[in-house]
């Protein structure tokens, strides 16, 4: 049953399956290096709750809620 | 012949950093033609052949989406015809983040041009426990590799030296990273291309005409619609071939070209497998945390708004100081008439009208370049994004927004960190509604007139207070609302995507904040500086012509002639009066001794009471001399071209119970909107030297009738001009920065266009409401 990036728990990692689409956001997720088979790990939310904190190929990535929705993960 | 070399990177790599420490500060910065992007070209220093660095902005691909983002692949193609062909590319990178910045790497060595590509930040890397194989990753690419620390100045003579040899030393090896399927369909593309008339296409665009869904060279590369239509059919039946085999478009090149990236680094570098936790993450912990990190940015945030409000301040005196002075050393030099004033009240104010900008323009950069060199500026934009994304506007607008409240000139500058086009533009098109530090002379005048300041609740200058509190509430809301419009209309499509690096902490540099600060302030002076300083003198011109100003002059020079006489008669006076407190004082405590002395000191007083009034009568010619020659300079001003202007309005502002002097008044300001204050002083026939709190210009307002002997002025015109000034776009400079900062007169037209209609607007109910309540 694949997930989505936003429903990852803070501090865990996942696999990463696919990035849904092909617009301008898919595109930039990609470019980022959210490939599938990659490693990714939750650092949190924001302070406000949106955006979201990852770390992806060993540096640090902020999200909005939407956008990693559209990453599906195997945790 | 000066070679040409383009220098490319991710963001957060150092890259401006290595490019001013490569060409110094002697860069020459303009516009690519047609677009936002700016153009920095320098030469190098020291080098045995001149050799031209051009600066392509930050990116962590080059699949181009936009016009905007079309530059940097036509200046790497050589098809830029402003830049000419580039001979080479330094590629750099961020050496402790290799492997996502070779996903940029592989598509420049893609581009078949000699290259060198550039570890930057080598220093964190090793303190990382990063190793990497040099020779070895050089021989790989075929291109030789440098290791830099640019924060250090490490590394930059090595740099040089590859950069010279790049062009003997060739193009290096191509990554190749996708299956053949893809580089046979790229060919059958390449020849269906020719034969609909773009046979000079190279083999780069073809591929990223396939690769990019959606992007620039798919829906505007072909300019006849007919093979518009039949090159998209070809490239959607070559991605549906693709996808088919396994090889999906977009996604097959992030695949193809990360798994490149991997195997290239597996064999040569070596990274620490469980990453320990370094003083970076500890800080992030706290900076990002949920009350201490919001509490941290608040109190930052304040400092900032402060420093360019009040800090700012003393250095804009020494600029108003100077610009008198200036004023004041021409008037010594030459005789009343049209040169003199076009000097002063043209050319020495449009040129005081650009420098006073500086001091915070020099401060928010300050700021600024401190807390993006340092990594913060990208957290502020993840703890506020949520609250800009409301309004279509992302996290790298709240910077701008609020310190556009100080002056939204820096602010609109400071938009260039929004990557995103759509976000930018609108940031720079609300910031001027921030109520900025030249709408407070407008406020204090008329809140201090006709807003009382008997206590409110047990507050003394409550009402004021919230009036003036009321202004500002109004801009931040007319900005939000414009905002969330611009996003249903102009800038209707997608919501653009947010996502962003975070980079790692590090200590910030003094010599790359202090030329960033130079950097943005000379693009000021010269780019926007220019129009600011022709506004200016249009403006002088518009108010100075038809009119006749010989007998102006006249009695201007007469004055001037009798000056000493004038200053000689004010120190008796100045003189005498002291002398007569000096009695008063002593008959007030009687201070005598007997009565003759007594009566000395009373004839003594009468006389000098004589001697004072006859001082006094002496100076009344003077004094009338100098209100014959305001008043002459008022109807001046009401037969020249604006005030010609100004009554030709007069039926547009009269529903905002305006006349046409306060019409007047606001034409003359649109250079700059404080100068609404001493407009009215020279109209009202009290000369230029007025300011908000002069009491003559209190009375002149009061006592203002229409014709029929109404007052002009109450507290619904005085509240209709501030919402008006609070609203409109008044500021010449603001809008000429518009047109630098995008590089087009069609934003500066849309801001003046939508501000004027909605400062007008919003008088207008203002107004008519007030009158009925």
């Amino acid at each position: 049953m694949p997930q989505t990036l936003d429903q990852l728990p803070e501090g865990q990692a996942a696999t990463i399956l696919d990035v849904e689409g092909d617009d301008a956001v898919a595109v930039r997720l990609l470019e980022m290096g959210l490939t599938d088979g990659e490693l990714i790990r939750s650092l949190g939310p924001a302070p406000l709750g949106d955006p979201l904190e990852f770390e992806v190929r060993g540096y640090r990535l902020s999200l909005r809620i939407v956008e990693a929705r559209r990453v599906l993960i195997r945790p | 012949m000066p070679l040409t070399v383009a220098i490319i990177g991710n963001p957060n790599t150092g890259k401006s950093t290595l490019f001013n420490a490569l060409t110094g500060l002697q860069v020459r910065v303009g516009n690519f033609p047609g677009v936002t992007v700016e153009k920095k070209i320098g030469r190098i220093k020291g080098t045995a052949q001149p050799i031209d660095l051009v600066d392509l902005p930050g990116t962590y691909s080059l699949s181009p989406r936009s016009l905007d983002e079309m530059v940097s692949v036509n200046v790497l193609l050589g098809r830029q015809t402003d830049v000419g062909k580039v001979d080479a590319v330094v590629c750099i990178l961020d050496a402790s983040n290799l492997e996502r910045n070779f996903y940029l790497a592989c598509q420049v060595l893609d581009l078949g041009l000699p290259t060198v590509i550039v570890l930057n930040m080598f220093d964190v890397a090793s303190t990382r426990g990063v190793r990497i194989d040099i020779p070895a990753l050089s021989k790989k690419l075929g291109v030789q590799v440098v290791a830099t620390s640019a924060h250090r100045k490490e590394g930059l003579d090595a740099l040089k030296a590859a950069i010279a040899s790049a062009v003997p030393n060739g193009p290096g090896t191509r990554p190749h990273p996708f299956p053949e399927t893809f580089y046979s369909e790229c060919h059958q593309l390449a020849s269906k291309l020719a034969g609909l008339c773009r046979s000079d296409a190279p083999s780069f665009l073809v591929e990223r005409a396939l690769l990019d869904v959606g992007g620039y060279l798919e829906t505007e590369w072909l300019d006849d619609d007919n093979a518009a239509e039949q090159w998209r059919t070809a490239l959607v039946e070559a991605r549906t071939r693709l996808k088919d085999a396994g090889c999906r478009v977009p996604a097959i090149e992030a695949k193809a070209r990360y798994a490149w990236a991997k195997q290239t680094l597996a064999e040569i570098t070596t990274i620490p497998s469980a990453r320990a936790e370094t003083l970076s993450d500890r800080m992030d912990r706290v900076l990002t945390h949920r009350f201490a990190g919001l509490l941290i940015f608040a109190v930052l945030m304040v400092v900032v708004f402060q420093a360019i409000f009040s800090w700012a301040e003393p250095l804009m005196g020494w600029c108003e100081a100077g610009q008198s002075a200036a004023s004041g050393f021409v008037a010594s030099q030459l005789p009343p008439g049209t040169l003199r004033s076009l000097l002063t009240d043209g050319v020495v104010a449009g040129v005081g009208g650009v420098l006073v900008f500086l001091p915070q323009i020099g401060m928010l950069f300050l700021f600024i370049a401190l807390l993006e060199d340092c990594g913060y500026l990208a957290r502020a934009a993840f703890l506020m994004d949520k609250v800009m994304s409301k309004f279509g506007l992302n996290g790298k607008s709240f910077v701008p927004l609020m310190t556009s409240h100080a002056c939204a000139i820096p602010g609109i500058m400071a938009t260039r960190v929004i990557e995103d086009r759509r976000a930018r533009l609108a940031t720079i098109l609300v910031a001027p509604l921030m109520s900025c530090s030249a709408r407070l002379p407008v406020y204090t005048l008329f809140i201090s007139l006709f807003v009382s300041d008997s206590p409110l609740l047990g507050l003394r200058g409550a009402r004021q207070g919230l009036t003036l509190f009321a202004m500002y509430a109004l801009g931040i809301t007319a900005a939000a609302l414009v905002a969330a419009v611009l996003r249903k209309t102009i800038f209707h499509s997608e919501t653009p995507p947010f996502v962003m690096e975070l980079p790692a902490y590090k200590w910030p540099s003094p010599w790359i904040v202090f030329s960033r600060v130079w950097d943005r302030m000379m693009a000021f002076v010269t780019r926007a500086g220019t129009l600011i300083f022709a506004a200016a003198i249009v403006v002088w011109a518009g108010s100075f012509f038809p009119g006749d100003h010989s007998q102006e002059f006249e009695k201007q020079r007469l004055i001037e002639a009798a000056e000493p006489i004038k200053s000689d008669l004010l120190l008796q006076e100045a003189r005498t009066v002291e002398a007569l407190d000096k009695l008063n004082q002593r008959i007030s405590h009687a201070a005598w001794e007997n009565a003759t002395e007594r009566d000395d000191i009373l004839k003594l007083t009468a006389s000098t009471q004589t001697e004072l009034a006859k001082l006094k009568a002496k100076l009344k010619p003077f004094e009338d001399a100098s209100d014959e020659v305001n008043h002459m300079r008022a109807s001046l001003v009401e037969q020249s071209f604006l005030g010609w202007l100004g009554h030709l309005i007069e039926p547009i502002v009269k529903p905002l119970g305006w006349d046409w002097k306060i019409g007047v008044g606001t034409l003359l300001s649109f250079p700059a909107r404080e100068l609404v204050v001493t407009n009215l002083g020279i109209i009202y026939g009290l000369g230029q030297d007025v300011d908000e709190s002069d009491q003559q210009l209190w009375s002149t307002i009061r006592e203002a009738k229409w014709p029929d002997g109404r007052p002009v002025y109450g507290v619904p015109v005085a509240l209709s001009i501030m919402v008006f000034f609070s609203l409109c776009a008044q500021c010449a400079a603001t809008l000429m920065t518009i047109r630098r900062e995008t590089n087009s007169w069609r934003w500066p037209l849309v801001t003046f266009s939508y501000m004027t209609s909605l400062a007008y607007l919003a008088a207008l109910v203002t107004y008519q409401v007030a009158i009925r309540i």
